[in-house]
């Protein structure tokens, strides 16, 4: 008895150190590690989070990033806008992405102030509907607001089938249908009940719009010209115009905006280089339009 | 001698400790451990609810406009509510059905599990309900939204008319405009919770000494009069805790009944109609809204109802076994 008591002291310590020991070993720093500069590459690590619809592209450039300056190490994370914008506010990351201005998001007591902006891209989104939709190709700013205030609830209504419209919505909270309310809906407040589905990322959105008849909702560029989404769904004109990345670039569709990454205060170290890096030409020049991207930096 | 003591010193090794160290050390450990979880408990208590009350303090929204049925979190809109009643009715309506569908299934399966079923079959059925509470709530969301949404909403687009043929139609509900429904969550819940109900039923009825069994079949009942006049009462207030935890359960899960219930912030209609719940809601914004401002208040305020519904069916449970005591 007294020796199983004292195995399992001694054993109680012996877990105690290992756990320490892995704690100090394991565990990342919240804070940026020290950078030190190596040629055109800066090596350390910093973390960059917040909008979903932005992720695609950072990610892919984090991952060249990494391959091409092996000491660097950025890590990419959701989480949403306002997540990165008050995260990155309050120093607990470096860089916050954003769908959507800081100055729109962040009021007290989170200062937007001290907040820079570093515009990296531009991003766009398109109306889709289901397959069964037939006939119509595309939808005028007044009949978006039409059928998302709820005023219109037929397909017919707008030169479509004999079908009830379905509503899939993202979270009002969310940076694409801020944008999409703002720059389409011209600010006016969408219909809820019956007809009505809210859906918490592009990909479910996709699913649902793919399997509920009559349905309605809007995604980003990447998403839609995605190979396994796009013979699944149709897309649609606004105001007669095609939803491509040259008419978004060229500013005649619309519904496009600005995708932000801020960092707190001036970035400097491995933060400056990476940012640096999504405005140079293997950014801009080639990963943007290669995953539906518009680029900023010509 | 002195020689003797100093060389022992110098090896490094020290006296043996003494009895009374040696028990005190592992009871110092177990004791920290449990003093540590309930310092986490009552700092988590004390943060959700003091989070969930700024909604009140700092953003000065009254406790009649969370009652209200408008939900305009968005500081843009023109009229700037926080009610939190489709949420909260969404919860209680979702949680209700799901019960209703699964209770008698969850009962009947602990009832047959320790009163009917042979050897071979409690072999085959108790690891299928393990292997069922290890599946992860993300898969019977899956599931249901590639599976039991479509069904619905092809199956039931019409809508549902219950009719006799004397008094016509007694009762209807319109049809599916979409799978995503109350329906929809309720079924996926109610099988997510038979595990949770019919394991605790079972070691209720267990629990139900043999000797009573005996006797009663020794007076000539048939063994469904004796499951029914002393099984089921005697087990009782077991089957009550087993219906609360479930309860609890389907209140609390998230990502299965977001995925299928369609999220829409308004009062429920039907069973057919999309709705939406305390937790689905808070998970669709929390991601999005910033710390600090009234909308992540109100999510925060919606933390602290779900908390106190959790509290109340926790005080339930124990109030239900010490009245299993007192009989």
């Amino acid at each position: 008895m007294l020796y199983g008591m004292r195995r399992f002291s001694a054993l109680a310590i012996a877990a105690t150190v290992v756990l320490s020991a892995c704690s100090s070993s394991a565990t990342p720093s919240p804070a940026a590690t020290p950078a030190s500069t190596t040629g055109n590459c800066v090596t350390g690590s910093i973390t960059a989070a917040g909008s979903t619809a932005l992720q695609p592209l950072v990610q892919a450039a984090a991952t060249n990033y990494g391959k091409a300056c092996p000491g660097a190490t950025v890590t990419v994370n959701g989480g949403g806008s306002g997540t990165g914008l008050s995260q990155v506010a309050q120093g607990a990351i470096q860089i916050g992405d954003s769908d959507v201005t800081a100055q729109s998001k962040l009021a007290t007591p989170l200062p937007a102030d001290s907040l820079v902006d570093h515009i990296v891209a531009r991003q766009g989104w398109i109306v889709v509907t289901n397959k069964d939709v037939t006939g119509v190709t595309n939808l005028t700013t007044q009949q978006n607001v039409d059928i998302w205030t709820g005023k219109d609830t037929n397909w017919n209504q707008v030169g479509g089938p004999d079908l009830p419209i379905v509503l899939i919505f993202r979270p009002a909270s969310s940076g694409t249908r801020s944008t999409f309310k703002k720059l389409v809906l011209n600010n006016a407040v969408e219909a809820t009940g019956g007809q009505t589905l809210t859906e918490d990322s592009n990909g479910a959105v996709t699913t649902a719009v793919t399997t509920t008849d009559g349905a309605v909702s809007v995604i980003g560029f990447a998403y839609y010209n995605d190979p396994a989404n796009k013979p699944l769904l149709n897309g649609l004109q606004l105001d007669g115009v095609d939803a491509t990345v040259a008419n978004m670039a060229s500013s005649t569709y619309k519904l496009a905006a600005d995708g932000h990454m801020y960092t707190n205060g001036q970035p400097s170290g491995l933060t400056a280089a990476f940012l640096a890096y999504m405005l140079g030409p293997d950014v801009q020049g080639t990963l943007i339009p290669s995953l539906f991207y518009a680029p900023v930096v010509h | 001698m002195a020689q003797l003591t100093n060389t022992y010193r110098a090896t490094g090794l020290r006296a043996a400790p003494s009895l009374r160290q040696r028990i005190d050390l592992p009871r110092r450990v177990v004791f920290g451990a449990a003093a540590s979880m309930i310092f986490i408990v009552v700092l988590l208590l004390a943060f959700i609810t003091w989070q969930g009350l700024q909604l009140f303090i700092k953003d000065g929204v009254s406790i009649g406009q969370i009652l209200s049925p408008t939900w305009q979190p968005d500081s843009t809109s023109p009229n700037l509510s926080f009610g939190l009643l489709p949420f909260i009715a969404g919860t209680v309506y979702v949680t209700a059905l799901a019960l209703l569908i699964s209770t008698p299934v969850s009962v009947g399966l602990a009832l047959f599990l320790s009163e009917v079923a042979p050897g071979w079959a409690r072999a085959i059925v108790q690891p299928a309900l393990e292997i069922f509470v290890g599946i992860p709530s993300v898969v019977w969301g899956w599931l249901g939204i590639t599976i039991l949404v479509p069904f619905l909403s092809h199956t039931f687009h019409g809508g549902m008319v219950l009719s006799l043929p004397i008094a016509g139609d007694v009762f209807r509900v319109p049809g599916f405009l979409t799978g995503f429904s109350w329906l929809a969550g309720s079924l996926v819940l109610s099988i997510m919770i038979v595990p949770t109900i019919t394991s605790v039923s079972y070691d209720a009825f267990r629990a139900v000494p043999q000797e009573l069994r005996t006797g009663s079949l020794a007076l000539g009942t048939t063994r469904w009069q004796t499951i029914r006049h002393l099984l089921i009462p005697s087990a009782l207030t077991g089957v009550l805790t087993a219906i609360v935890l479930g309860m609890t359960r389907a209140a609390g899960e998230a990502l299965a009944v977001q995925m299928v219930i369609g999220n829409s912030p308004s009062m429920p209609a039907a069973i057919t109609q999309p709705v939406t719940t305390l937790t689905s809601q808070i998970t669709l914004d929390m991601g999005n809204t910033v710390f600090g401002e009234p909308w992540q208040d109100a999510l925060w305020t919606m933390s602290l109802v779900l908390l106190v519904i959790s509290i109340s069916s926790v005080v339930l449970v124990r109030v239900i076994n010490k009245r299993r005591m007192g009989a």
